[in-house]
Protein backbone atom coordinates (compact mmCIF):
# COMPACT_ATOMS: atom_id res chain seq x y z
CA UNK A 1 0.00 0.00 0.00
CA UNK A 2 1.41 3.40 -0.93
CA UNK A 3 1.71 6.28 1.46
CA UNK A 4 -0.93 8.10 -0.55
CA UNK A 5 -3.41 5.24 -0.16
CA UNK A 6 -2.86 5.11 3.62
CA UNK A 7 -3.66 8.77 4.01
CA UNK A 8 -6.55 8.92 1.55
CA UNK A 9 -9.81 10.40 2.83
CA UNK A 10 -11.83 8.01 0.68
CA UNK A 11 -12.24 4.25 0.89
CA UNK A 12 -11.45 1.87 -2.02
CA UNK A 13 -14.53 1.32 -4.17
CA UNK A 14 -16.49 -1.93 -4.19
CA UNK A 15 -17.41 -3.45 -7.54
CA UNK A 16 -21.06 -2.56 -6.89
CA UNK A 17 -21.87 -0.02 -4.21
CA UNK A 18 -25.23 0.77 -2.65
CA UNK A 19 -23.49 3.83 -1.17
CA UNK A 20 -22.91 5.26 -4.64
CA UNK A 21 -26.47 4.35 -5.67
CA UNK A 22 -27.65 6.19 -2.54
CA UNK A 23 -25.51 9.17 -3.53
CA UNK A 24 -27.22 9.39 -6.89
CA UNK A 25 -30.69 8.98 -5.39
CA UNK A 26 -29.77 11.77 -2.98
CA UNK A 27 -28.69 13.94 -5.90
CA UNK A 28 -32.11 13.55 -7.63
CA UNK A 29 -33.98 13.86 -4.34
CA UNK A 30 -32.23 17.17 -3.57
CA UNK A 31 -33.35 18.42 -6.96
CA UNK A 32 -36.93 17.23 -6.49
CA UNK A 33 -37.42 18.53 -2.96
CA UNK A 34 -35.94 21.88 -3.89
CA UNK A 35 -38.82 22.68 -6.22
CA UNK A 36 -42.44 22.30 -5.10
CA UNK A 37 -43.74 22.91 -8.65
CA UNK A 38 -41.85 19.75 -9.69
CA UNK A 39 -43.54 17.69 -6.97
CA UNK A 40 -46.93 19.20 -7.82
CA UNK A 41 -46.39 18.49 -11.52
CA UNK A 42 -45.78 14.80 -10.74
CA UNK A 43 -49.25 14.45 -9.21
CA UNK A 44 -51.01 16.93 -11.51
CA UNK A 45 -51.40 14.88 -14.70
CA UNK A 46 -52.38 11.56 -13.10
CA UNK A 47 -54.99 13.37 -11.02
CA UNK A 48 -56.39 15.28 -13.99
CA UNK A 49 -56.51 12.12 -16.07
CA UNK A 50 -58.25 10.23 -13.29
CA UNK A 51 -60.88 12.98 -12.89
CA UNK A 52 -61.48 13.14 -16.65
CA UNK A 53 -61.86 9.36 -17.03
CA UNK A 54 -63.91 9.22 -13.85
CA UNK A 55 -66.56 11.48 -15.37
CA UNK A 56 -66.41 9.58 -18.68
CA UNK A 57 -66.98 6.41 -16.64
CA UNK A 58 -70.01 7.96 -14.91
CA UNK A 59 -71.47 8.68 -18.32
CA UNK A 60 -70.60 5.29 -19.83
CA UNK A 61 -71.95 3.31 -16.90
CA UNK A 62 -75.45 4.34 -17.96
CA UNK A 63 -74.74 4.08 -21.69
CA UNK A 64 -72.46 1.05 -22.05
CA UNK A 65 -73.19 -2.43 -20.84
CA UNK A 66 -69.46 -3.24 -21.11
CA UNK A 67 -68.35 -0.46 -18.74
CA UNK A 68 -71.36 -1.09 -16.48
CA UNK A 69 -69.99 -4.61 -15.78
CA UNK A 70 -66.98 -3.07 -14.02
CA UNK A 71 -67.31 0.63 -13.30
CA UNK A 72 -63.65 1.04 -12.35
CA UNK A 73 -62.22 -0.40 -15.57
CA UNK A 74 -61.44 2.95 -17.19
CA UNK A 75 -60.11 4.59 -14.01
CA UNK A 76 -57.91 1.56 -13.30
CA UNK A 77 -56.71 1.60 -16.89
CA UNK A 78 -55.75 5.26 -16.85
CA UNK A 79 -53.95 4.94 -13.50
CA UNK A 80 -52.03 1.85 -14.58
CA UNK A 81 -51.14 3.46 -17.91
CA UNK A 82 -49.73 6.34 -15.92
CA UNK A 83 -47.51 3.91 -14.03
CA UNK A 84 -45.90 2.93 -17.33
CA UNK A 85 -45.69 6.53 -18.57
CA UNK A 86 -44.37 7.95 -15.27
CA UNK A 87 -41.98 5.02 -14.87
CA UNK A 88 -40.47 5.69 -18.27
CA UNK A 89 -40.45 9.47 -17.89
CA UNK A 90 -39.02 9.27 -14.37
CA UNK A 91 -35.91 7.41 -15.51
CA UNK A 92 -35.52 9.47 -18.69
CA UNK A 93 -35.78 12.74 -16.74
CA UNK A 94 -33.07 11.69 -14.29
CA UNK A 95 -30.77 11.16 -17.25
CA UNK A 96 -31.84 14.43 -18.85
CA UNK A 97 -31.13 16.31 -15.62
CA UNK A 98 -27.50 15.19 -15.91
CA UNK A 99 -27.30 16.06 -19.59
CA UNK A 100 -28.93 19.48 -19.14
CA UNK A 101 -26.59 20.33 -16.26
CA UNK A 102 -23.52 19.02 -18.17
CA UNK A 103 -22.73 16.84 -15.19
CA UNK A 104 -22.02 13.54 -16.97
CA UNK A 105 -18.31 14.31 -17.22
CA UNK A 106 -18.10 14.89 -13.46
CA UNK A 107 -20.08 11.74 -12.66
CA UNK A 108 -18.01 9.38 -14.75
CA UNK A 109 -14.63 10.51 -13.52
CA UNK A 110 -15.91 9.44 -10.10
CA UNK A 111 -16.04 5.73 -9.13
CA UNK A 112 -19.72 5.62 -10.16
CA UNK A 113 -20.44 2.71 -12.50
CA UNK A 114 -23.10 2.85 -15.24
CA UNK A 115 -25.00 -0.06 -13.64
CA UNK A 116 -25.18 1.81 -10.31
CA UNK A 117 -26.39 4.91 -12.08
CA UNK A 118 -29.15 2.93 -13.83
CA UNK A 119 -30.28 1.39 -10.52
CA UNK A 120 -30.39 4.88 -8.96
CA UNK A 121 -32.44 6.21 -11.87
CA UNK A 122 -34.84 3.26 -11.59
CA UNK A 123 -35.27 3.90 -7.87
CA UNK A 124 -35.93 7.56 -8.52
CA UNK A 125 -38.42 6.63 -11.22
CA UNK A 126 -40.26 4.46 -8.68
CA UNK A 127 -40.34 7.36 -6.18
CA UNK A 128 -41.57 9.82 -8.81
CA UNK A 129 -44.25 7.36 -9.99
CA UNK A 130 -45.54 6.75 -6.47
CA UNK A 131 -45.63 10.49 -5.73
CA UNK A 132 -47.59 10.98 -8.96
CA UNK A 133 -50.04 8.09 -8.90
CA UNK A 134 -50.89 7.52 -5.22
CA UNK A 135 -52.67 10.89 -4.70
CA UNK A 136 -54.79 10.23 -7.81
CA UNK A 137 -55.65 6.72 -6.54
CA UNK A 138 -56.67 8.10 -3.17
CA UNK A 139 -58.69 10.92 -4.70
CA UNK A 140 -60.70 8.47 -6.82
CA UNK A 141 -62.31 7.12 -3.66
CA UNK A 142 -64.16 10.25 -2.48
CA UNK A 143 -64.75 11.55 -6.01
CA UNK A 144 -66.07 8.40 -7.71
CA UNK A 145 -66.40 5.88 -4.90
CA UNK A 146 -63.80 3.65 -6.57
CA UNK A 147 -60.65 2.19 -5.04
CA UNK A 148 -58.04 0.84 -7.41
CA UNK A 149 -56.59 -0.97 -4.41
CA UNK A 150 -59.70 -3.18 -4.57
CA UNK A 151 -57.91 -5.08 -7.35
CA UNK A 152 -55.87 -6.62 -4.53
CA UNK A 153 -52.58 -8.46 -4.94
CA UNK A 154 -52.79 -8.61 -8.74
CA UNK A 155 -52.38 -4.82 -8.63
CA UNK A 156 -48.80 -5.36 -7.43
CA UNK A 157 -48.13 -7.69 -10.37
CA UNK A 158 -49.61 -5.16 -12.82
CA UNK A 159 -47.65 -2.28 -11.22
CA UNK A 160 -44.32 -4.12 -11.30
CA UNK A 161 -44.74 -5.26 -14.89
CA UNK A 162 -45.71 -1.79 -16.10
CA UNK A 163 -42.95 0.11 -14.29
CA UNK A 164 -40.33 -2.37 -15.49
CA UNK A 165 -41.72 -1.91 -19.01
CA UNK A 166 -41.33 1.86 -18.50
CA UNK A 167 -37.71 1.34 -17.43
CA UNK A 168 -36.60 -0.63 -20.47
CA UNK A 169 -38.32 1.84 -22.77
CA UNK A 170 -36.50 4.64 -20.91
CA UNK A 171 -33.14 2.88 -21.34
CA UNK A 172 -33.77 2.87 -25.09
CA UNK A 173 -34.63 6.60 -24.93
CA UNK A 174 -31.44 7.30 -22.93
CA UNK A 175 -29.42 5.30 -25.46
CA UNK A 176 -30.93 7.30 -28.32
CA UNK A 177 -30.08 10.59 -26.61
CA UNK A 178 -26.54 9.40 -25.87
CA UNK A 179 -26.17 8.56 -29.55
CA UNK A 180 -28.04 11.48 -31.13
CA UNK A 181 -27.63 14.23 -28.52
CA UNK A 182 -30.22 16.37 -26.77
CA UNK A 183 -31.96 17.00 -30.09
CA UNK A 184 -33.65 13.65 -29.43
CA UNK A 185 -34.87 14.56 -25.92
CA UNK A 186 -38.51 14.88 -27.04
CA UNK A 187 -38.43 11.08 -27.39
CA UNK A 188 -38.69 10.97 -23.59
CA UNK A 189 -42.21 12.39 -23.80
CA UNK A 190 -43.33 10.84 -27.07
CA UNK A 191 -42.06 7.28 -27.32
CA UNK A 192 -44.55 5.68 -24.91
CA UNK A 193 -47.46 6.92 -26.99
CA UNK A 194 -46.18 4.85 -29.91
CA UNK A 195 -47.15 1.82 -27.83
CA UNK A 196 -50.49 3.18 -26.61
CA UNK A 197 -52.68 2.00 -29.53
CA UNK A 198 -51.42 -1.58 -29.24
CA UNK A 199 -51.34 -1.63 -25.44
CA UNK A 200 -55.13 -2.21 -25.27
CA UNK A 201 -55.40 0.20 -22.34
CA UNK A 202 -59.09 1.10 -22.68
CA UNK A 203 -60.36 -1.66 -24.97
CA UNK A 204 -59.93 -5.42 -25.22
CA UNK A 205 -57.40 -7.08 -27.51
CA UNK A 206 -60.13 -8.30 -29.89
CA UNK A 207 -60.81 -4.70 -30.94
CA UNK A 208 -57.48 -4.63 -32.75
CA UNK A 209 -57.26 -6.03 -36.29
CA UNK A 210 -56.16 -9.68 -36.20
CA UNK A 211 -52.94 -8.78 -37.99
CA UNK A 212 -51.98 -6.37 -35.22
CA UNK A 213 -52.96 -8.55 -32.26
CA UNK A 214 -49.72 -10.57 -32.43
CA UNK A 215 -47.77 -7.32 -32.27
CA UNK A 216 -49.75 -6.23 -29.19
CA UNK A 217 -49.10 -9.58 -27.51
CA UNK A 218 -45.40 -9.35 -28.21
CA UNK A 219 -45.17 -6.43 -25.77
CA UNK A 220 -45.93 -6.53 -22.01
CA UNK A 221 -48.61 -3.79 -21.65
CA UNK A 222 -51.34 -5.62 -23.60
CA UNK A 223 -50.91 -8.63 -21.31
CA UNK A 224 -51.18 -6.41 -18.22
CA UNK A 225 -54.34 -4.64 -19.38
CA UNK A 226 -55.95 -7.90 -20.52
CA UNK A 227 -55.12 -9.30 -17.06
CA UNK A 228 -56.54 -6.22 -15.37
CA UNK A 229 -59.85 -6.57 -17.21
CA UNK A 230 -60.01 -10.27 -16.32
CA UNK A 231 -59.67 -9.35 -12.64
CA UNK A 232 -62.25 -6.57 -12.84
CA UNK A 233 -64.81 -8.35 -15.04
CA UNK A 234 -64.38 -12.00 -14.07
CA UNK A 235 -62.49 -11.75 -10.78
CA UNK A 236 -59.88 -14.04 -12.33
CA UNK A 237 -56.12 -13.54 -12.27
CA UNK A 238 -54.83 -14.88 -15.58
CA UNK A 239 -51.45 -16.36 -14.75
CA UNK A 240 -50.56 -16.81 -18.43
CA UNK A 241 -50.78 -13.06 -19.03
CA UNK A 242 -48.70 -12.36 -15.93
CA UNK A 243 -45.93 -14.72 -16.97
CA UNK A 244 -46.04 -13.52 -20.56
CA UNK A 245 -45.63 -9.91 -19.41
CA UNK A 246 -42.87 -10.81 -16.94
CA UNK A 247 -41.02 -12.92 -19.51
CA UNK A 248 -41.24 -10.22 -22.18
CA UNK A 249 -40.06 -7.61 -19.67
CA UNK A 250 -37.08 -9.80 -18.80
CA UNK A 251 -36.23 -10.19 -22.47
CA UNK A 252 -36.62 -6.51 -23.35
CA UNK A 253 -34.82 -5.35 -20.19
CA UNK A 254 -31.84 -7.50 -21.17
CA UNK A 255 -31.86 -6.17 -24.72
CA UNK A 256 -32.26 -2.54 -23.65
CA UNK A 257 -29.52 -2.98 -21.02
CA UNK A 258 -27.17 -4.19 -23.74
CA UNK A 259 -28.21 -1.30 -26.00
CA UNK A 260 -27.57 1.15 -23.15
CA UNK A 261 -24.09 -0.25 -22.47
CA UNK A 262 -23.29 -0.09 -26.17
CA UNK A 263 -24.53 3.54 -26.34
CA UNK A 264 -22.57 4.45 -23.19
CA UNK A 265 -19.32 3.00 -24.50
CA UNK A 266 -19.99 4.55 -27.89
CA UNK A 267 -20.40 7.92 -26.11
CA UNK A 268 -17.01 7.33 -24.47
CA UNK A 269 -15.51 6.59 -27.89
CA UNK A 270 -16.95 9.82 -29.34
CA UNK A 271 -16.29 12.01 -26.30
CA UNK A 272 -20.03 12.63 -25.92
CA UNK A 273 -19.98 12.36 -22.12
CA UNK A 274 -18.13 15.67 -22.06
CA UNK A 275 -20.17 17.28 -24.79
CA UNK A 276 -23.71 16.51 -23.64
CA UNK A 277 -25.49 19.75 -22.81
CA UNK A 278 -27.68 22.46 -24.20
CA UNK B 1 6.49 7.93 -31.73
CA UNK B 2 7.92 10.08 -28.94
CA UNK B 3 8.72 8.27 -25.71
CA UNK B 4 10.00 9.98 -22.63
CA UNK B 5 11.24 7.27 -20.34
CA UNK B 6 12.05 7.25 -16.69
CA UNK B 7 11.77 4.78 -13.81
CA UNK B 8 8.42 2.98 -13.85
CA UNK B 9 7.81 3.12 -10.10
CA UNK B 10 7.90 6.88 -9.81
CA UNK B 11 5.25 7.46 -12.47
CA UNK B 12 1.79 8.58 -11.42
CA UNK B 13 0.79 8.52 -15.10
CA UNK B 14 2.32 6.52 -17.89
CA UNK B 15 0.99 6.90 -21.43
CA UNK B 16 2.30 4.86 -24.31
CA UNK B 17 1.46 5.26 -27.99
CA UNK B 18 -1.74 7.13 -27.19
CA UNK B 19 -3.76 7.91 -30.28
CA UNK B 20 -7.25 9.29 -30.79
CA UNK B 21 -8.92 9.72 -34.14
CA UNK B 22 -12.35 11.14 -34.88
CA UNK B 23 -13.00 9.81 -38.35
CA UNK B 24 -10.12 11.11 -40.48
CA UNK B 25 -9.10 13.73 -37.92
CA UNK B 26 -6.23 12.60 -35.70
CA UNK B 27 -6.65 14.59 -32.46
CA UNK B 28 -3.85 12.85 -30.54
CA UNK B 29 -1.11 11.18 -32.54
CA UNK B 30 0.97 8.40 -31.00
CA UNK B 31 1.86 10.25 -27.80
CA UNK B 32 3.95 8.70 -25.03
CA UNK B 33 5.02 10.26 -21.76
CA UNK B 34 5.30 9.68 -18.06
CA UNK B 35 4.40 12.00 -15.18
CA UNK B 36 6.45 11.63 -12.02
CA UNK B 37 4.53 11.17 -8.78
CA UNK B 38 4.49 14.37 -6.78
CA UNK B 39 5.26 16.63 -9.73
CA UNK B 40 3.15 19.34 -11.36
CA UNK B 41 3.05 19.02 -15.12
CA UNK B 42 1.44 21.27 -17.69
CA UNK B 43 0.03 20.34 -21.06
CA UNK B 44 0.52 23.39 -23.25
CA UNK B 45 -0.59 24.01 -26.76
CA UNK B 46 -2.83 26.12 -28.94
CA UNK B 47 -6.54 25.42 -29.21
CA UNK B 48 -7.03 22.05 -30.88
CA UNK B 49 -3.52 20.84 -29.99
CA UNK B 50 -4.96 17.81 -28.19
CA UNK B 51 -4.63 18.83 -24.52
CA UNK B 52 -8.24 18.30 -23.44
CA UNK B 53 -8.47 15.14 -25.54
CA UNK B 54 -5.38 13.77 -23.78
CA UNK B 55 -6.76 14.70 -20.34
CA UNK B 56 -10.12 13.11 -21.19
CA UNK B 57 -8.42 9.86 -22.18
CA UNK B 58 -6.33 9.82 -18.99
CA UNK B 59 -9.59 10.23 -17.04
CA UNK B 60 -11.29 7.47 -19.00
CA UNK B 61 -14.06 9.76 -20.28
CA UNK B 62 -12.81 9.22 -23.82
CA UNK B 63 -11.67 5.88 -25.18
CA UNK B 64 -8.44 6.02 -27.22
CA UNK B 65 -8.15 4.63 -30.71
CA UNK B 66 -4.81 3.11 -29.72
CA UNK B 67 -2.19 3.00 -27.00
CA UNK B 68 -2.16 2.35 -23.27
CA UNK B 69 -2.74 4.51 -20.19
CA UNK B 70 -1.58 3.58 -16.72
CA UNK B 71 -2.65 5.81 -13.82
CA UNK B 72 -1.47 5.20 -10.24
CA UNK B 73 -0.47 1.73 -11.35
CA UNK B 74 -3.89 0.89 -12.86
CA UNK B 75 -4.68 0.18 -16.49
CA UNK B 76 -7.26 2.88 -17.33
CA UNK B 77 -8.70 0.87 -20.20
CA UNK B 78 -9.38 -2.25 -18.18
CA UNK B 79 -9.43 -1.33 -14.51
CA UNK B 80 -10.07 2.42 -14.25
CA UNK B 81 -12.29 2.03 -11.18
CA UNK B 82 -9.25 1.02 -9.14
CA UNK B 83 -7.71 4.43 -9.84
CA UNK B 84 -10.73 6.75 -9.99
CA UNK B 85 -11.25 6.99 -6.23
CA UNK B 86 -7.64 8.20 -5.81
CA UNK B 87 -7.83 10.94 -8.45
CA UNK B 88 -10.13 13.82 -9.35
CA UNK B 89 -10.75 16.41 -11.99
CA UNK B 90 -11.94 19.95 -12.47
CA UNK B 91 -12.80 21.89 -15.59
CA UNK B 92 -14.68 25.11 -16.24
CA UNK B 93 -16.33 23.29 -19.16
CA UNK B 94 -17.92 20.55 -17.05
CA UNK B 95 -20.53 21.84 -14.62
CA UNK B 96 -21.95 20.76 -11.33
CA UNK B 97 -25.76 20.68 -11.03
CA UNK B 98 -26.73 24.35 -10.81
CA UNK B 99 -29.93 23.98 -8.77
CA UNK B 100 -28.29 21.99 -5.99
CA UNK B 101 -26.72 23.99 -3.17
CA UNK B 102 -22.97 23.92 -2.72
CA UNK B 103 -23.34 21.65 0.31
CA UNK B 104 -25.68 19.27 -1.57
CA UNK B 105 -23.27 19.00 -4.49
CA UNK B 106 -20.31 18.35 -2.25
CA UNK B 107 -22.32 15.81 -0.20
CA UNK B 108 -23.27 13.85 -3.32
CA UNK B 109 -19.68 13.72 -4.55
CA UNK B 110 -18.39 12.86 -1.09
CA UNK B 111 -20.68 9.81 -1.11
CA UNK B 112 -19.74 8.91 -4.68
CA UNK B 113 -16.06 8.89 -3.70
CA UNK B 114 -16.74 7.04 -0.47
CA UNK B 115 -15.31 9.83 1.71
CA UNK B 116 -15.05 8.56 5.28
CA UNK B 117 -16.22 11.65 7.17
CA UNK B 118 -18.05 13.72 4.58
CA UNK B 119 -19.38 16.46 6.87
CA UNK B 120 -15.96 17.13 8.37
CA UNK B 121 -14.32 17.02 4.95
CA UNK B 122 -16.84 19.48 3.48
CA UNK B 123 -16.41 21.81 6.47
CA UNK B 124 -12.61 21.71 6.09
CA UNK B 125 -12.73 22.41 2.35
CA UNK B 126 -15.33 25.16 2.80
CA UNK B 127 -13.06 26.81 5.35
CA UNK B 128 -9.92 26.47 3.23
CA UNK B 129 -11.61 27.67 0.04
CA UNK B 130 -13.65 30.43 1.70
CA UNK B 131 -16.95 28.77 0.82
CA UNK B 132 -18.55 28.48 4.25
CA UNK B 133 -20.86 31.43 3.63
CA UNK B 134 -22.07 29.89 0.36
CA UNK B 135 -22.77 26.32 1.41
CA UNK B 136 -26.54 26.83 1.43
CA UNK B 137 -26.60 28.76 -1.84
CA UNK B 138 -27.58 27.11 -5.16
CA UNK B 139 -24.43 26.58 -7.20
CA UNK B 140 -25.96 28.36 -10.20
CA UNK B 141 -26.27 31.60 -8.21
CA UNK B 142 -22.56 31.92 -7.51
CA UNK B 143 -20.11 34.21 -9.28
CA UNK B 144 -17.57 32.72 -11.70
CA UNK B 145 -14.85 32.87 -9.05
CA UNK B 146 -17.05 31.22 -6.43
CA UNK B 147 -18.07 28.49 -8.90
CA UNK B 148 -14.41 27.80 -9.66
CA UNK B 149 -13.71 27.41 -5.94
CA UNK B 150 -16.69 25.04 -5.61
CA UNK B 151 -15.40 23.02 -8.58
CA UNK B 152 -12.00 22.84 -6.86
CA UNK B 153 -13.67 21.77 -3.60
CA UNK B 154 -15.40 18.97 -5.51
CA UNK B 155 -12.07 18.02 -7.10
CA UNK B 156 -10.44 17.83 -3.66
CA UNK B 157 -13.31 16.10 -1.87
CA UNK B 158 -11.51 12.73 -1.85
CA UNK B 159 -8.11 14.24 -1.04
CA UNK B 160 -6.80 12.94 -4.39
CA UNK B 161 -3.26 11.77 -5.02
CA UNK B 162 -3.67 12.83 -8.63
CA UNK B 163 -5.44 16.02 -9.66
CA UNK B 164 -6.20 16.81 -13.29
CA UNK B 165 -7.16 20.41 -13.95
CA UNK B 166 -8.36 21.87 -17.22
CA UNK B 167 -7.68 25.64 -17.20
CA UNK B 168 -7.92 25.97 -13.41
CA UNK B 169 -7.89 29.77 -13.38
CA UNK B 170 -9.95 30.48 -16.50
CA UNK B 171 -12.44 33.34 -15.93
CA UNK B 172 -10.88 34.29 -12.59
CA UNK B 173 -9.75 37.82 -11.76
CA UNK B 174 -5.97 38.19 -11.16
CA UNK B 175 -6.35 38.29 -7.39
CA UNK B 176 -8.49 35.13 -7.19
CA UNK B 177 -6.29 33.39 -9.77
CA UNK B 178 -3.20 34.17 -7.69
CA UNK B 179 -4.93 32.86 -4.57
CA UNK B 180 -5.88 29.67 -6.46
CA UNK B 181 -2.27 29.07 -7.57
CA UNK B 182 -1.09 29.51 -4.02
CA UNK B 183 -3.68 27.03 -2.82
CA UNK B 184 -2.63 24.45 -5.41
CA UNK B 185 1.03 24.87 -4.45
CA UNK B 186 0.11 24.31 -0.82
CA UNK B 187 -2.06 21.28 -1.61
CA UNK B 188 0.67 19.64 -3.63
CA UNK B 189 3.25 20.19 -0.89
CA UNK B 190 0.92 19.01 1.88
CA UNK B 191 -0.50 15.97 0.06
CA UNK B 192 2.58 15.19 -2.04
CA UNK B 193 0.05 15.07 -4.85
CA UNK B 194 0.62 14.91 -8.57
CA UNK B 195 -1.03 17.67 -10.56
CA UNK B 196 -1.54 17.73 -14.32
CA UNK B 197 -3.01 20.88 -15.74
CA UNK B 198 -3.91 22.22 -19.14
CA UNK B 199 -3.58 25.96 -19.24
CA UNK B 200 -3.21 28.92 -21.55
CA UNK B 201 -1.76 31.05 -18.79
CA UNK B 202 2.02 30.95 -19.19
CA UNK B 203 2.90 32.79 -15.99
CA UNK B 204 0.76 30.26 -14.13
CA UNK B 205 2.65 27.40 -15.72
CA UNK B 206 6.02 29.02 -14.96
CA UNK B 207 5.02 29.40 -11.33
CA UNK B 208 3.38 26.01 -10.71
CA UNK B 209 4.97 23.47 -12.98
CA UNK B 210 8.14 21.37 -12.82
CA UNK B 211 7.61 20.05 -16.28
CA UNK B 212 5.90 21.20 -19.46
CA UNK B 213 4.65 19.06 -22.34
CA UNK B 214 4.33 21.23 -25.43
CA UNK B 215 1.63 19.88 -27.75
CA UNK B 216 0.98 20.74 -31.34
CA UNK B 217 -1.35 19.05 -33.80
CA UNK B 218 -1.89 16.13 -31.48
CA UNK B 219 1.81 15.44 -30.79
CA UNK B 220 4.25 16.33 -28.06
CA UNK B 221 6.78 18.55 -29.78
CA UNK B 222 8.93 19.41 -26.79
CA UNK B 223 9.29 18.79 -23.10
CA UNK B 224 11.21 20.29 -20.22
CA UNK B 225 11.01 22.52 -17.20
CA UNK B 226 9.87 26.09 -17.91
CA UNK B 227 13.41 27.37 -17.36
CA UNK B 228 14.90 24.70 -19.62
CA UNK B 229 12.49 25.52 -22.43
CA UNK B 230 13.07 29.27 -22.09
CA UNK B 231 16.84 28.72 -22.24
CA UNK B 232 16.62 26.16 -25.05
CA UNK B 233 14.64 28.49 -27.29
CA UNK B 234 16.58 31.62 -26.21
CA UNK B 235 13.41 33.48 -25.20
CA UNK B 236 12.54 35.80 -22.36
CA UNK B 237 9.66 33.79 -21.00
CA UNK B 238 7.44 30.77 -21.60
CA UNK B 239 4.84 32.77 -23.51
CA UNK B 240 7.44 33.56 -26.17
CA UNK B 241 8.41 29.90 -26.33
CA UNK B 242 4.74 29.00 -26.74
CA UNK B 243 4.30 31.54 -29.55
CA UNK B 244 7.44 30.32 -31.30
CA UNK B 245 6.29 26.71 -31.26
CA UNK B 246 2.67 27.52 -32.11
CA UNK B 247 3.71 29.62 -35.13
CA UNK B 248 6.46 27.36 -36.44
CA UNK B 249 5.51 25.43 -39.55
CA UNK B 250 6.83 22.07 -38.59
CA UNK B 251 6.12 20.09 -35.46
CA UNK B 252 9.28 18.22 -34.61
CA UNK B 253 8.55 15.53 -32.10
CA UNK B 254 11.17 14.89 -29.44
Amino acid sequence: MTDGMRRAAAVPPAAFSFGRIGAMILRYWYLLRGSWPRILELAYWPTMQMILWGFITLHFVSQSAWVAQAAGVLISAVLLWDVLFRGQLGLSLSFLEEAWSRNLGQLFVSPLRPSEWVVAMMTMSLIRTLIGVIPACLLALPLFGYSVFGIGLPLVAFFVNLIVCGWWIALIVVSLILRLGLGAESMAWLIVFLLAPISCIYYPLEVLPAAVQWLALSLPPAHVFEGMRAVLFDETFLVRHFFAAAGLNGLFMTISGLIFMWAFNDARRRGALLQQGE
Amino acid sequence: MNVIESGRDRHAIRVDGLTKSFGRVVAVDDVSFGVDAGSTVALLGANGAGKTTTLSMILGLLLPTGGTIEVLGCDMLGARHHALWRMNFSSPYVDLPQRLTVRENLSVYAKLYGVREPKARIATLAEELSLTAFLKRPTGRLSAGQKTRVALAKALINDPELLLLDEPTASLDPDTADWMRGYLEGYRARRRATIVLASHNMSEVERLCDDVLMMKQGRIVDRGSPMQLIAQYGRANLEEVFLHIARSDHAQAV
